[in-house]
């Protein structure tokens, strides 16, 4: 049974495959409409510049320009700035000054999408070159180039925040008998996702009504944010339709409100046509949000024996020109403060101060939950440090430390309660299925020949499900999620939910969840997100808190449907309510089997034969509002090669177990952690993105910008523990980021290990062929 | 904000009559000169299957059958396929029955996002056509000119083999 209803726990072959796999996926730039015109967009060479003057007649004069927008016509629209998601604000077009290269300068508007580049070449602008600011720890000291001459407060600070006990954390590390500190730099890096970003707008100049296509991961907050940002022209909320289509990969990146967005939705009420406008890849990987960019100086205090005590971590976090980061109101470091992860710190104290640079907007996620792998990292880093300064085996000063299963709920020192958590199991099977002991022997060996062998272990944990209304909102829109569920009157029903998949498979998994609460074959229930005018209102898809907050909602809106289903069933079967049972995916007299009644036959009966007094219908609909985050965990063990001619670092074998709670669908769960270590894999060895001192980006484009290939990424191997998280309504903890957040210090720890012998204590990621060699050349023994 | 008020629709550019058989329907139009062999599949033909992802040839999203051998329709001129055939995904499923590399990418979750998909379909069917039982290391190799940012590329490489498997067992008459 069952099998054929395909519920949680199931490896259901994924419903979204049909269309994709045939060509007739439906994504932005496929959206055609009668009479739609084409915006290409115009962008500053220069990091930061005076516009002296902007010459547009030679773009207007080609054919089939229609119009050219610059930042002067916006603003008697009061549209020349707008609203970032963290209370800063954002050029959409500058009026005087460019603040980062590739910003955007000027939009032209045109029947086609070649005359649209045409005259984007044609406009002439007139610069003043003015002095640049790259690097966020020169941005804050005295007399550095101001960036944001706009702010009232006149320098590059942006925010300071801090939270812990710092008197306690200063003393425990006065009193310590160990004491490690680690600079570490975790670069700036592009998601990238394949698809980039787009929009077509469609404004309806006699009703008034504004539709718009558009690859975002929350469609309901960007209609707020329109209806706020656009309200005094007209636009209003309801009258404003938001449709993210089928998305290629967002993984954050797809969060933020970008200027082609607002300029596609001005330049449609302005010419009353619809206006497509799709990103190229140069655009989207030099002006689009990025992520990371954190200059860390963590410290952790412990006893001989290798007993953690104390964390003290300080940190400036580049957010380049606009502070528009993707994170809750409350936290402008995201959830940084999960840095003491696994283990547990009696004392602890983070600081983070926000810089401005001439860099594009920094802050969004690269998949993984607000700042979670940037706190991953330092830790996982720093308690290797800490084992080399012990000289104890890393696995072992883990184990050593974990918070024991026994302590969930556990409170860390920075506040967070954890849900539940195994951390020792974890690590014990990632040990088991590697061949832990053998792969240390065999490094023994290896060195003794001089080959350069590593082994590196990450025990992370992560924070995801945002989140509890009382600490979570963004512009002050409280961080639930929804989900409604109608069942029709021949037992197929219609699932809608605030969130958006873009690639995760929800289509799959959260039918999944409503056969398994229903007992309606997965195959009947249809799933449909994306569309504001007819979907719940929701957060949408990040910081993987689909199925945590989604996930609840969904599981809550079935059961409130199988409540009336007990009650219509009561009233079919003739009996008490208080003698019906839900057994085997159908209601049945207690006891009496052959007394039952099937979701479908009470489908049908709530439209054709409901109870007296009863409303007809059989639907429902939760806007869930989770009591506490959830916290997903692993152990992941990595083994590399290092070639030393080249200095290339070859990861050998990689074993990920992961623990995130109850699991629907296995074989997608799979998927999402395979690509989530390719995401880890990247930053580890391959991404960065840097600038010269003058701001030009140095990766800018695919061939600069090294995403793994199929060579380059390993043949992951994965396995798992089950930790059901107490408080979310079916036990899942989500999955979607879990191994990019674990992943790089997993690497770059194996890394450091294959060099440990040498003297080295810490490589900054990623961990480039240039830079191993160079330290194997400092060492001695290149070859 | 300059408007102008009468759109023009002539750019001045050359154009060209070509013919191409795409998918084994031969097309006869005039193109622009300039419109790249994606563009005239995606906006001409209103093939939207075949995807867009960079500028630099390196994403392989777009990747298609150009007299059978795989190329990056991005770095293509329209023009440039004048007397040849073009295979894009939309030819894969033929009289309603799926390719055995669609069958495969389905069976063992080799897509997510979908974007990726049609390209790395393209460039298996060309290894498979020249190599019926590639190995891991040849299928990683024939496809590390399409990237893919969600799956990580193991169950690709699964899918591949699936539909190896699949192709053998039919051509020996197993199936």
């Amino acid at each position: 049974m069952a099998v054929e209803i395909g519920g949680i726990g199931h490896s259901v072959k994924r419903k979204e495959d049909a269309r994709f796999i045939r060509g007739r996926g439906n994504y932005v730039d496929d959206v055609k409409l009668p009479g739609m015109l084409y915006l290409d967009i115009a962008r500053s060479p220069y990091a930061h510049a005076r516009i002296k003057s902007i010459d547009t007649s030679k773009a207007l004069a080609i054919p089939g320009v229609l119009a050219v927008i610059t930042g002067k016509d916006l603003v008697p629209l009061k549209l020349e700035w707008m609203p970032t998601l963290m209370s800063d604000r954002q050029m959409v077009l500058p009026t005087d000054t460019v603040l980062y290269q590739a910003q955007e300068v000027a939009a032209v508007v045109a029947t086609e999408r070649y005359i649209a580049a045409d005259g984007v070449a044609a406009i002439e602008v007139d610069y003043e070159p003015l002095p640049v600011v790259v690097d966020p720890i020169k941005a804050l000291q005295p007399g550095a180039t101001l960036v944001r001459e706009d702010r009232e407060q006149k320098d590059n600070h942006i925010w300071h925040w801090e939270v812990g006990d710092k008197a306690g954390t200063d003393k425990a590390f006065k009193d310590a008998e160990v004491v490690v500190k680690q600079d570490i730099y975790i670069p700036r890096i592009h998601v990238s996702s394949i698809e980039t970003c787009g929009m077509v707008a469609s404004f309806d100049k006699v009703n008034g009504k504004l539709t718009v296509w558009m690859t975002t991961q929350a469609p309901h907050a960007i209609r707020t944010v329109i209806a706020l940002v656009a309200g005094h022209l007209g636009l209003s909320e309801e009258r404003i339709r938001v449709i993210s289509p089928d998305i290629g990969g967002g993984f954050g990146g797809k969060v933020p409100v970008y200027p082609g967005y607002v300029l596609a939705i001005g330049a449609s009420v302005l010419t009353g046509h619809p206006v497509k406008w799709i990103e190229d890849r140069s655009e989207n990987i030099q002006a689009d949000s990025f992520a990371r960019d954190y200059h860390i100086t963590a410290e952790l205090a412990a006893k001989k024996d290798g007993t953690m005590q104390a964390l003290r971590v300080k940190t400036v976090a580049d957010h380049g020109a606009f502070d528009a980061a993707a994170n809750p109101s409350k936290y402008p470091a995201g959830l940084f403060h999960i840095i003491t992860g696994s283990y547990p710190f009696a004392k602890s104290f983070v600081e983070v101060d926000g810089a401005y640079t001439n860099k594009p907007p920094g802050g969004i996620a690269y998949r993984c939950s607000f700042r979670v792998t940037e706190a991953a990292f330092t830790i996982e880093r720093l308690v290797d440090v800490l084992a080399l300064e012990i000289k104890k085996d890393p696995a072992e000063l883990r184990m050593q430390n974990f918070i024991p299963p026994t302590a969930f709920p556990y409170t860390s020192s920075l506040g967070w309660e954890y849900d539940s958590g195994d951390y020792g199991r974890a690590l014990k099977l990632a040990m088991d299925k590697i061949g832990y002991a053998d792969l240390r022997k065999e490094q023994a060996a290896k060195r003794a020949k001089g080959e350069l062998m590593g082994i590196g272990i990450s025990s992370f944990t992560e924070i995801v499900g945002a989140g509890p209304s009382k600490h979570f909102d963004i512009l002050g829109i409280k961080m639930f999620d929804s989900c409604e569920i109608r069942v029709h009157p021949t037992g197929k029903a219609m699932v809608r939910l605030g969130v958006k998949s873009q690639g995760q498979g929800h289509e799959t998994t959260f039918a999944q969840i409503v056969a398994e609460e229903l007992g309606l074959p997965v195959g009947d229930i249809a799933v449909e997100e994306g569309d504001t005018d007819t979907a719940p209102y929701g957060l949408g898809t990040y910081a993987s808190r689909s199925t945590p907050v989604a996930g609840g909602a969904t599981a809550i809106a079935a059961r409130k449907i199988r409540e009336k289903a007990k009650l219509i069933a009561a009233h079919l079967l003739e009996a008490s309510p208080d003698d019906i049972e839900w057994k085997d995916y159908k209601f049945q007299v207690k006891g009496v089997p052959a007394k039952s009644k099937t979701m479908q036959e009470i489908a049908f009966a709530a439209y054709t034969n409901h109870p007296q007094g009863m409303e007809a219908g059989l639907e429902a609909v939760d806007y869930y509002d989770p009591p506490n985050l959830t916290f997903p965990f692993g152990s992941y063990i990595c083994v590399v090669d290092i070639d030393r001619g080249t200095g290339e670092v070859k990861v050998r074998r990689f074993v990920a177990v992961d623990d995130c709670g109850v699991i629907i669908n296995p074989m997608i769960v799979e998927g999402q952690i395979h690509g989530g270590l390719t995401m880890g894999l990247a930053p580890a060895l391959y991404e960065q993105i840097t600038y010269d001192d003058d701001g030009n980006i140095q990766g800018g484009n695919f061939m600069d910008y090294l995403l793994p290939t199929a060579m380059e990424t390993p043949s992951w191997e994965t396995g798992k523990t089950t930790t059901p998280s107490p408080h979310h309504p079916i036990g899942a903890k989500g999955v979607g980021e879990s191994a990019t957040v674990g992943a790089p210090a997993a690497i770059a720890n194996a890394v450091v290990d294959a060099l440990a012998h040498l003297g080295v204590r810490h490589i900054d990621i990623p961990i480039t062929p240039w830079k191993v060699q160079k330290i194997l050349k400092e060492k001695g023994v290149a070859e | 904000m300059a408007v102008q008020t009468a759109p023009a629709t002539t750019t001045g550019t050359r154009r060209m009559k070509i013919h191409v058989t795409v998918n084994g329907e031969a097309h006869d139009v005039e193109v622009e000169t300039r419109i790249l062999l994606v563009h005239f599949l995606r906006e001409n033909l209103g093939m939207t299957g075949t995807h867009i992802g960079c500028d630099t040839t390196n994403c392989g999203a777009c990747t298609v059958l150009l007299n059978g051998r795989p190329v990056k329709s991005c770095t293509v001129f329209a023009v440039q396929a004048d007397g040849m055939t073009v295979a894009t995904v939309e030819g894969l499923e033929k009289d309603g029955k799926l390719d055995p590399i669609q069958e495969g990418f389905h069976e063992e979750h080799g897509l997510q996002c979908g974007f990726c998909t049609p390209g790395m379909m393209i460039t298996a069917a060309a290894l498979l056509a020249a190599n019926p039982d590639p190995s891991e290391l040849q299928i990683r190799q024939a496809i590390s000119g399409n990237l893919c940012r969600c799956t990580g590329y193991v169950n690709i490489v699964k899918s591949v083999q699936y539909a190896a498997r699949k192709t053998r067992e039919t051509a020996g008459g197993k199936a």
